[in-house]
């Protein structure tokens, strides 16, 4: 391969403008969070955007950071795990998860309420079925999954059913 | 695209980023009453659009049922056309013979494992299959794939732009070098269609056997159906022969509507491992029919 061009890539990454120079174009959004910015909470799962670990919000959607060119993210809004609690106060699905034990490793955790808190927003919580279905990007090998939908069922504000 | 990089099934010395080019990321109504989609429209955002949900149904449901939430905020539906298949030697780490990976190694698959390959229009050169569920909905839709290359465009029919093993063995599409696809357009509004898709898991699965169904009914007699089979072939399956005797069948009358659907099985042929699936693809086609009859006209 023949990659010699090295950019200047400028994003905002939870609420702080950086200004990235000497990027290698081959670099993804997941390892220029993780090495570059050591935002290590983005986790780095499957590296092929199967297991949802990675997941982020790219101008308020949730996206697999392992499948973005982190060049392709040039003057565009990222939120991590790392800028999602609103300074001390854990964000409602953060305290979810802890509250419904919504995890045991925790590998997969950011990753989950990355997309917990999306799909809240998104409006796909009417029904457990529902929650299930639009967190089956987000694969748990502890397999706490009865426990993360009662989480995201709470953090929604919904009556357990 | 990025799988590819990381598999070593692409090579590529320059990526051009595509998806700020303007304009192409709209969906709007055809004067003629038709749909045209831009190509660089996320999957999310055609399947939950007003009139794709109200008047095309059938694509709604292949997309949602396609990936994951987080996948098709990512992908669109220009770029989910052009992947690639999922056979596990294509995708395979150590290179094994594969003549799409290497023209002229062979096929690792024909005699392999093969149980989730292709029953039709497969060669000795290559048994496996395109798992995109939109381009099953498009192929029952009639749908027309529009592309821009520096000489002029051409209109694909969707049912014609992935290629069987049969000319180029190494080729997915038809997709010329320099040839971009803009946008994808549907015919007139198909509220009496539906998706089906048979997958090992309920979710976040490629399908075994998929199938889009497209009716236009009389009362309850089919007036006019259209009908493609995913995961079976290196394209979406057009059954032409059941299309044609469906016309004018009682849609409760099953006896009837499977034998339709037996007409476009005759050339079927299954590999050692998955003969299993000739089953499945005839009992898929038929719930999908039915399941596109009880959708609100």
């Amino acid at each position: 391969m023949n990659f010699h061009d090295r950019h200047l890539l400028r994003l905002r990454v939870n609420g702080e403008d950086h200004s990235l120079s000497d990027l290698d174009p081959r670099v993804t959004l997941l390892d220029l969070l993780r090495e570059r910015l050591q935002l290590t909470g983005t986790k780095k799962g499957c590296n092929f955007g199967e297991c949802g670990a990675c997941t982020v919000h790219l101008d308020g959607q949730r996206v697999n950071a392992c499948m973005i060119l982190a060049v392709s993210a040039e003057g565009r809004e990222v939120t991590t795990i790392e800028g999602l609690a609103n300074g001390n106060a854990l964000h409602p699905v953060q305290q979810a998860f802890i509250d419904h034990d919504g995890f045991q490793c925790g590998f997969c955790t950011p990753g989950q309420v990355m997309s917990a808190a999306a799909l809240i927003e998104e409006g796909h919580t009417s029904s457990d079925a529902e929650i299930r279905e639009w967190m089956s990007g987000n694969l748990c090998r502890c397999s706490a999954y009865p426990q993360i939908v009662e989480a995201v069922r709470a953090a929604a504000g919904r009556a357990s059913q | 695209m990025l799988n590819w990089l990381r598999l070593g099934i692409a090579e590529p010395t320059r990526i051009i980023d595509i998806s700020r080019l303007d304009g192409l990321d709209q969906i709007e109504a055809l004067a003629g009453g038709g749909l045209k989609i831009g190509a660089l429209t996320h999957l999310n955002d055609v399947a939950q659009h007003a009139l794709v949900m109200r008047d095309y149904p059938v694509l709604s449901q292949a997309i949602l049922n396609a990936a994951s939430p987080q996948l098709r905020n990512l992908a669109t539906i220009g770029g989910n056309l052009l992947q690639k298949t999922r056979c596990a030697y294509f995708r395979a780490e150590e290179e094994l013979p594969c003549n799409k990976r290497e023209p002229g190694s062979g096929c690792s698959a024909l005699h392999g494992i093969n149980d989730n390959h292709a029953i039709f229009g497969w060669t000795e050169d290559c048994v496996a299959t395109q798992p995109s569920d939109p381009a099953v909905a498009l192929a029952a839709l009639d749908a027309v794939i529009v592309t821009a290359h520096s000489s002029g465009g051409r209109r694909i029919p969707a049912a014609e732009f992935h290629l069987l093993p049969d000319t180029r063995p190494e080729a997915h599409n038809v997709l010329q070098h320099g040839e971009l696809v803009t946008a994808i357009e549907l015919p007139a509004p198909a509220p009496r269609s539906a998706y089906l898709k048979v997958r090992e898991r309920e979710s976040y699965e490629y399908a075994i056997v998929a199938a889009a169904a497209v009716l236009e009914m009389n009362g309850r007699t089919i007036r006019r159906a259209g009908l493609a089979l995913g995961s079976v072939a290196l394209r979406p399956w057009r059954l032409i022969a059941a299309e044609e005797q469906l016309a004018g069948a009682d849609i409760g009358d099953r006896d009837a509507l499977s034998a339709a659907i037996e007409q476009s099985f005759v050339e079927a042929r299954p590999l050692s491992q998955n003969a299993y699936k000739i089953e499945l693809a005839k009992n898929a086609a038929l719930r999908a029919i039915e399941k596109a009859a009880r959708m609100p006209s």
